[in-house]
C-alpha cells in the first residue's frame, strides 16, 4: 500500500484534487442557487409542496443517469468536468432548496414578529433574525449533501472524469486492490473532514444551540 | 433528444434477454434481495438500540459513516476481492441500505412521547407487546420514510451493477456510453428515474395502508366529516 502511494503519488495527488473540485464546486454553486428558491417556498407557502415534489424526482434521479444524459441536454462534451459539476449541482440544489424552506419555516413565529416589532424590514429581517436561526436546519441539510456529492463523484469515473473514482476503475481493470483500498479511504477521510468542518464552523456561527442543549452534542 | 431507442417496441419484446422488460425484471431483482436483507440486518438492530437506547452512538454515526462510503469503490473492491458476480454487488448495494433503516427504526423508536409507553406498561402490557403492538406501529411513518430513502439509493446505484458485468437498467448506459449510441443511454436514464419514482409512490401507498390511521389525523378528519 505504501509502495503504491510511493510510486504512484502524482496520480493519487492529481485525483484527489480533481476530487476535492468536483465535489465542493457543486455545494458553493447549489446553495447560492437553493437559499432563494427555498426563500420562495417560504414567502409563497402555496409554492411549497411543488417545491417538495420536484425536489424529491430530481434527488431521484441515478447520478450515473445524470452524468451520461447531461451532455446530450447541454451539448457538452461527454468527457468534460463540467457535467459532473452540474449533475451534483442539481442533487445539490434538489436537497438543500428543502432544507433552506424547513429552515425558514422553522423558525418560531413569536421570533419574527417580535423583529418585525422591533422594526425590521422584510429583507433584513430575513437576513439579521431568520437565516441566523434556521442555520442549524441548513446547516444540517449542508452535511448531508457535502458528504453524499464527495461519494458521488467517484461514481463519474465510469465515464471518465471521478476524482478518486479513477483508481477505482484503475484497480478494477487491473485486478488490483491497493488503488481501490487508498481511493476509498481517501474518500471516506475527505468526507469527514469537510463533515467536521461544517460542524465547527455551525459551532462558530451558532453559539446559542450549545448553551441550550448542554454542551453542543446535537 | 432522441428518444427512438426508447419507443421502439423492439427492445421492449418481454421474452428479449437484453429488451427494457428483463433489464427492469433483474433490475428490481437486486433491489429487493439488497432491500431484504438490508432490513434483515438493520431493522432488529436500529429497533433494539432504540428500545434499550444502548449503543445509541452507533445508530447516530452509521448514517453518516454509509453515506461517506463511495459504492463504485465499495463495488469494485468487493469484486477484486471475490470475482465476478451477484454477490460482491449484493454487498455493496446491502451496505448502502444499511445505514439509512437502521438510523430511521433508532430516530422512530427515540421520538415516542414516553408516556404512551408508560401508559402501556401500566395497562399490563409485556415488554415484546409494548415493542410490538406500541412502539414499532408509532414509529413506523419515521421508519417507513428511511426505508423510502434506502429503496431510492439502491434503484438509483444498482445501475452500476452494469458496470461490473451484471444486467439490470445500467446495462442501457454502459453499453449504450460503449458504442456511443446516446439514444439508448437516454432510454436508460428515463428508465431508471421513472421507476424510481414510480417505486416511491408505490412505497407511499404501503406507508399509509399500514401506518395506522390514528397516527396520521386521517382517523379524525374521516370522522369530523362524518359528523358534520
Amino acid at each position: 500500500m505504501i509502495q503504491y502511494l510511493t510510486n504512484n503519488h502524482e496520480v493519487v495527488l492529481a485525483a484527489l484534487q480533481q476530487h476535492i473540485y468536483l465535489a465542493l464546486l457543486p455545494i458553493l454553486i447549489g446553495l447560492v442557487v437553493a437559499l432563494p428558491i427555498g426563500y420562495l417556498g417560504v414567502r409563497f407557502p402555496w409554492f411549497y409542496h411543488p417545491l417538495v415534489n420536484v425536489c424529491g424526482v430530481l434527488y431521484s434521479i441515478p447520478s450515473l443517469a445524470l452524468f451520461v444524459f447531461l451532455p446530450v441536454l447541454l451539448g457538452t462534451k461527454i468527457l468534460a468536468p463540467v457535467n459532473i459539476v452540474v449533475a451534483l449541482t442539481i442533487y445539490t440544489v434538489a436537497l438543500l432548496a428543502r432544507t433552506v424552506a424547513d429552515g425558514l419555516r422553522s423558525v418560531d413565529p413569536v421570533i419574527t414578529q417580535s423583529a418585525t416589532a422591533m422594526g425590521y424590514r422584510r429583507l433584513r429581517r430575513l437576513f439579521d433574525v431568520e437565516l441566523p436561526v434556521a442555520l442549524p436546519v441548513i446547516l444540517a441539510g449542508l452535511r448531508v449533501a457535502t458528504v453524499s456529492n464527495i461519494s458521488l463523484v467517484s461514481v463519474g469515473a465510469l465515464i471518465g472524469v471521478g476524482g478518486l473514482g479513477q483508481l477505482f476503475t484503475r484497480g478494477f481493470q487491473l485486478f488490483y486492490l491497493e488503488p481501490i483500498i487508498i481511493g476509498i479511504i481517501l474518500s471516506v477521510l475527505l468526507a469527514g473532514l469537510a463533515d467536521l468542518i461544517i460542524v465547527l464552523v455551525q459551532r462558530a456561527l451558532t453559539p446559542w444551540t450549545r448553551h441550550q442543549h448542554g454542551g453542543g452534542a446535537a | 433528444m432522441n428518444l427512438s431507442y426508447l419507443f421502439d417496441a423492439a427492445h421492449w419484446d418481454l421474452s428479449a434477454p437484453g429488451g427494457i422488460p428483463q433489464l427492469i425484471l433483474a433490475h428490481l431483482g437486486y433491489v429487493a434481495l439488497a432491500l431484504l436483507i438490508g432490513t434483515i440486518i438493520a431493522l432488529p438492530v436500529g429497533l433494539f438500540i432504540g428500545h434499550t437506547g444502548r449503543g445509541s452512538f452507533i445508530a447516530i454515526n452509521s448514517g453518516n459513516a454509509g453515506r461517506s462510503l463511495p459504492t463504485l469503490g465499495l463495488l469494485m473492491l468487493m469484486v477484486t476481492l471475490l470475482g465476478l458476480g451477484l454477490t460482491p454487488v449484493l454487498i455493496a448495494l446491502t451496505v448502502l441500505v444499511i445505514p439509512p433503516i437502521l438510523t430511521s427504526a433508532y430516530a422512530g423508536m427515540r421520538t415516542l412521547d414516553r408516556g404512551v409507553i408508560d401508559a402501556a406498561k401500566g395497562m399490563g402490557m409485556r415488554p415484546w407487546q409494548v415493542l410490538f403492538k406500541v412502539e414499532v406501529p408509532m414509529a413506523l411513518p419515521v421508519l417507513m420514510s428511511g426505508f423510502r430513502s434506502a429503496a431510492l439509493q439502491v434503484v438509483a446505484t444498482a445501475t452500476v451493477a452494469a458496470a461490473v458485468g451484471l444486467s439490470g437498467l445500467g446495462r442501457l448506459l454502459i453499453d449504450g456510453l460503449a458504442v456511443n449510441d446516446y439514444s439508448r443511454v437516454l432510454a436508460g436514464a428515463i428508465v431508471v428515474a421513472v421507476l424510481a419514482v414510480l417505486l416511491d409512490l408505490f412505497l407511499a401507498l404501503v406507508q399509509r395502508w399500514i401506518v395506522s390511521p390514528g397516527l396520521t389525523g386521517r382517523d379524525q378528519t374521516r370522522s369530523r366529516r362524518a359528523t358534520t
